[in-house]
């Protein structure tokens, strides 16, 4: 069932800043705010499910660093909260490109994931993978250590884009479970609210690493569940989309009749649990569409069977990238799907996908996008 | 009184126009000056110097009386122009990237 909404806000992250996009439950005609906080990265901004006028930012800088900023009125106005991620205890190693231990160390945040009931309990998850959990609305951070401490963690090595922990989801029926993705080390699940984790990368096959079926080591670009089933989980895989259906004990590949299985970005229809979006991407050395036409593909069977969805998007000389964190779909009946590109533009979708429109179209490359609706 | 040049984007975060000044209790020296600094502006703590080791962070020199400062030691005395408030000690973001 469609929630009753009236409006829409899409949170754009971008290499320079961060743009607030709203829009009335038509989503035709759109007002871009922005940029906030001119010249720095947004990796990530999200509003909390609970009250939707706190905004988490995660800001960063080669030259000044990680800072996370707070909003209580929907973006309009900021202030700096904590900004000291400092893991837990004696960091140690992990695995460093060549194969050599490198000690842990922070870089940014990449994902910031508002709990599902306190709007003042905030996720992040950061570079070098390491999952951080506030309580008090981003004022202090400590470290869930039980990840990185439970055994795996001297073998996690980083992808090309860093070792980042990029996903986190939160399971709204099973108290304390909590799912994450690191590239490349994996999917992690933790029962216990985040104090003890295991990788759940069984039936995952990467042949980029030494023993294609290892418990860790797999480059998971994200993933995506449907809040009323979040025992199913899909992902998109450095190359391969996998789905699982029991909370990621296992998984298996439902790339179908994808033109190529290497992409970033996955997500689920508000309302139809089984239909998921993924952009395919030519490889892990051309970063952009095949063939220069940028095409949503769309599975109405929870994978393997999958369509094209082009109307409205470009279908000649596009060569733009789909960044993992770049998709997300409002709760609007109809489900809006929205994905930002490296070229700047942000489209959406009103009708599930089947026409398309640039709802902005010249930003600095976007790096995330979230959508919150607005009652 | 010791006045602090911040480069633009520390500036804005700080909320604070043009130069800043701050009272350093004893001795001026880098490490004291940005001790003072963080206490007055708190949302610059980590942009300048590491939260922990205190180390400057790469990208950002240090600059006072025309001589580039980025190497001293944190606890060494700055220029008594420095300390006197004479000449502003400069924060700056390196050149790098496009």
């Amino acid at each position: 069932m469609a929630n009753k909404t009236n409006g829409v806000r899409v949170l754009v992250g971008t290499r320079k800043g961060a743009f607030i996009l709203t829009s009335d439950g038509k989503r035709k005609k759109w007002e871009v705010s922005g940029p906030h906080f001119a010249g720095w990265e947004i990796y990530h901004l999200k509003g909390s499910p609970v009250d939707p006028n706190r905004l988490y930012a995660s800001q960063s800088s080669g030259w000044f660093g990680q800072l996370i900023q707070r909003s209580s009125d929907g973006g309009k106005t900021w202030e700096p909260v904590d900004n000291k991620f400092v893991y837990d205890g004696v960091p140690g190693t992990h695995q460093w490109y060549d194969g050599t231990p490198h000690p842990w160390e922070f870089k940014r945040v990449w994902h910031i994931e508002p709990s599902l009931t306190d709007p003042d309990t905030v996720y992040a998850g950061i570079e070098d993978a390491a999952l951080f959990r506030s309580t008090d609305g981003g004022k202090s951070w400590g470290e869930l250590s039980g990840l990185r401490g439970h055994g795996s963690g001297p073998r996690w090595q980083p992808g090309a884009g860093g070792m980042c922990l990029h996903t986190i989801l939160l399971d709204p029926s099973v108290p304390g479970r909590i799912f994450i993705a690191i590239s490349a080390a994996g999917a992690f699940r933790s029962d216990d609210a985040g104090a003890t984790w295991r990788p759940i990368n069984q039936g995952l096959r990467s042949e980029h690493i030494p023993d294609p079926t290892a418990e860790v080591g797999h480059c998971v670009h994200r993933l995506a569940m449907h809040p009323s089933r979040p025992g199913v989980l899909f992902m998109q895989k450095h190359w391969d989309v996998m789905r699982s259906d029991n909370a990621g004990d296992s998984w298996r590949e439902v790339s179908g009749n994808l033109p190529t299985d290497f992409g970033f970005v996955i997500d689920v229809h508000a309302h139809e649990p089984e239909t998921i979006y993924v952009v395919p991407i030519k490889s892990d050395s051309e970063h952009f569409p095949l063939d220069g036409k940028l095409r949503v593909y769309r599975s109405r069977t929870g994978g393997n069977d999958w369509e094209p969805l082009t109307k409205g998007l470009p279908q000649s000389d596009c060569y733009v990238n789909v960044l993992r964190d770049a998709m997300a779909v409002d709760s609007l009946d109809s489900c809006g799907i929205y994905f930002g590109t490296t070229g700047g533009q942000v489209y959406a979708s009103a009708d599930a996908g089947d026409n398309w429109a640039p709802i902005v179209r010249d930003l600095p490359p976007v790096l995330s996008v979230e959508v919150q609706s607005l009652s | 009184m010791i006045r602090v040049v911040l480069p633009a984007h520390l500036r804005n975060l700080a909320k604070a126009n043009g130069e800043v000044t701050v009272e350093v209790a004893g001795k001026a020296t880098i490490g004291s000056v940005l001790d003072a600094l963080e206490a007055t502006y708190p949302m610059l703590q980590g942009t300048i110097r590491d939260h922990v080791s205190k180390q400057r962070r790469p990208f950002v020199r240090f600059f006072a009386c025309a001589e580039d400062l980025s190497h001293d030691s944190a606890d060494a005395p700055l220029p008594d122009a420095i300390a006197s408030g004479t000449e502003p000690f400069l924060i700056v973001g390196a050149i790098a990237g496009g």
